[in-house]
């Protein structure tokens, strides 16, 4: 009846218990210990942990004076980092020398921004139309009148006067905003197939690109005065915004162009095909599917311009950086071992927390906008 | 010459709708000559296309099929001559070749379907943006193509999460959207696998019951013989013959046309 050879009769022998798979030792001898190079690694690194945290720590915290510390005991020795300096400077490192009793401007200013962007930034946030006109044609308007004041019985405070971190993130947000759509202008116009337009944004991003910022900022600071008509005067912080904008926009203007030649031409030809005029070609399926590449790289100048705003230094602007090394120099009841090294710390960090959040928000944007490939 | 199939659908083509007019010209193409810098890829042509006709173009690679039918929709510029389609005269003004395109719907070998977009924001964006429809008529005008071409499940995937017949198939009801009066395909089975063609023949040949005017590049000679009122074989830029399926298979007059049509059917 049947062909089958052999039919076991009893029990196989249990086997003995797999080694441990999980929990923290098995997590460690999987990643640390695994052959004998990781384990002279995982040593090695170890002891560098071991070298490095202590001291550190030590000048962060341990040794550190608290933001409600003395002088005198920043002054000690062994004493770390001086917070407590920081911490009584913190205004001029945000206004500058913006009036004291009128700080509460550049406040509301900094609130308001934050109200708009950040419902604006997130995709699911309602009335995304109505947002994004308050933040980019409403806000901006408020903003000035509120800072430069002169209108409304609000009193009159002069752009030499700002400084610190306001102003950091004004040339900044501004630079940005305007920075991006000129940019891809500019590489719209860098392929287009007339000529006039083709040779001016050719020439402007050549030259630019050839250019360092410090000279743009010179030129706009010093040359531009030359050629304006007598009497007449262009605002400093005004002119800075500019260099500011015009130099990141042929960077972006490169990066998307790159992005515009990755779309294979059937795309256009689809479009075309349909009936769709040039900027409706542009506007749905062509920049939302460049854009989308470039995404890295867009964001990468971006970090660029906001840590390159420091430069407006050269042409007298207290930005954050500078208000930190004006402070350093000038505070000479704060003098101690680790003042100005706290300082720069400090404007460090600030810079730090900006541009890698900057950096997260487009990897997660990344992440969001990858529908196109989904499989 | 591998790429050339004989699938055909096995079932009867219903001709009732399939009148073409004697009077009314949809295309006219009158000693039209197409130069690529030096290379003269188009060579007079002349070509007569009457409302209702179906088309098939054959000829060998590179002998300006493709072309031919990318001028008819000014994807190719011509040089000389003229091309009128719809009574609209091709020139440079960029108004009339708009105007052109949003009659003439075209199919590509490659879809180029849009990715980033939905199906069914894919079937709606031109009706919406250039026809200037109201979104929810257009959305329901999407609908009704997406179940012609038997895919209404699909509509909120994107392109990439569908197949290569499902996705020329809604190249093709992207195009129908627009209800355009003339339809080219420029080798629209080309890039699929073999048992994918057939799905998209049968939604080629559903639009052809229904009366439309068609211009088909291909190599389905199937669908030649089945839905064709003619077919024009191409060789080297030129239009050497042209004719109806039954003789211009069984009687090919041109040497070249012999010789291509014994390299393609045993």
């Amino acid at each position: 009846m049947t062909d089958i050879g052999f039919v076991r009769s009893d029990l196989v022998e249990a086997r003995p218990a797999p080694v441990r798979t999980t929990g923290a030792i098995a997590w460690a001898q999987k990643n640390l210990f695994s052959t004998p190079l990781d384990t002279v690694l995982t040593i090695l690194g170890l002891l560098f942990l071991a070298w490095i945290v202590p001291p550190l720590y030590g000048f962060f915290f341990g040794n550190a004076v608290g933001p409600n510390g003395t002088v005198e005991q920043c002054r000690m020795e062994n004493a770390g980092a001086c917070w407590a300096y920081i911490s009584s400077e913190m205004e001029f490192f945000i206004y500058g020398f913006y009036d004291i009793p009128e700080q509460w401007r550049p406040n509301i200013v900094f609130a308001l921004g934050a109200l708009l962007l950040v419902p604006l930034l997130i995709p699911k946030a309602p009335f995304k139309k109505t947002n994004a006109v308050l933040f980019l044609a409403v806000y901006p308007i408020v903003s000035y009148f509120l800072l430069a004041g002169g209108v409304f019985g609000l009193r009159e405070i002069p752009t030499e006067k700002w400084g610190g971190l306001l102003v950091t993130l004004i040339l900044s947000v501004i630079g940005i905003t305007l920075s991006f759509p000129l940019g891809v202008i500019l590489a719209l116009g860098r392929q287009s197939s007339m000529p006039i337009i083709k040779t001016v944004c050719v020439g402007f991003i050549e030259l630019i690109r050839a250019v360092p910022l410090i000279t743009i900022l010179f030129m706009a600071s010093i040359m531009l005065p030359l050629f304006m008509p007598q009497g007449m005067t262009v605002d400093k912080f005004l002119r800075a915004i500019v260099g500011v904008t015009l130099f990141t926009s042929a960077y972006v203007a490169e990066v998307v162009r790159g992005g515009l030649q990755a779309i294979p031409r059937g795309q256009y030809e689809a479009a075309s095909a349909l009936g769709l005029g040039y900027w409706k070609r542009m506007w749905f399926i062509i920049l939302p599917q460049a854009l989308k590449h470039v995404i890295p790289g867009i964001v990468n100048n971006f970090i660029a311009l906001f840590k390159d705003t420091s430069l407006v230094y050269i042409v007298g602007m207290k930005d954050l950086l500078e208000a930190v090394k004006t402070k350093n120099d000038t505070a000479l009841e704060w003098q101690s071992g680790n003042t100005a090294t706290t300082g720069y710390i400090f404007a460090a960090m600030v810079f730090w927390v900006f541009c890698f959040g900057m950096s997260r928000y487009s990897i997660y944007m990344e992440r969001r906008l990858n529908t196109g490939y989904k499989r | 010459m591998s790429q050339v199939s004989e699938t055909t659908v096995d079932r009867q083509i219903d001709t009732s709708h399939m009148q073409v007019s004697k009077t009314d010209v949809a295309i006219d193409v009158i000693n039209m000559h197409k130069w690529y810098g030096d290379f003269h890829v188009l060579r007079d042509i002349n070509l007569r296309v009457m409302k209702g006709e179906r088309i098939v173009i054959a000829g060998p690679s590179g002998s300006g099929k493709s072309t031919l039918i990318r001028c008819i929709n000014r994807l190719e510029e011509h040089q000389e001559g003229q091309i009128i389609v719809n009574g609209t005269e091709l020139t440079a003004d960029l108004k009339r070749i708009d105007e052109v395109r949003r009659e003439v719907g075209m199919v590509f070998q490659h879809f180029n379907l849009f990715p980033h977009l939905t199906i069914l924001q894919n079937l709606t964006l031109a009706p919406i943006w250039v026809r200037g429809t109201p979104k929810a008529e257009a959305e329901a005008t999407a609908m009704h193509y997406l179940e012609r071409v038997k895919i209404p499940e699909q509509a909120n995937k994107f392109p990439g999460q569908l197949s290569g017949g499902q996705q020329q198939r809604v190249a093709i009801a992207r195009s129908l959207c627009m209800q355009p009066k003339i339809m080219l395909f420029d080798e629209p089975t080309s890039a699929l696998d073999p048992e994918m063609v057939k799905e998209v023949l049968e939604v080629m040949i559903s639009l052809a019951e229904d009366g439309m005017t068609m211009i088909c590049v291909t190599h389905e000679m199937g669908f030649a013989r089945q839905v064709a009122n003619r077919v024009i074989f191409m060789d080297q830029g030129q239009i050497i013959e042209q004719n109806e399926p039954e003789a211009f298979f069984s009687n090919p007059q041109h040497e070249r046309t012999k010789l291509f049509l014994s390299q393609i059917l045993h």
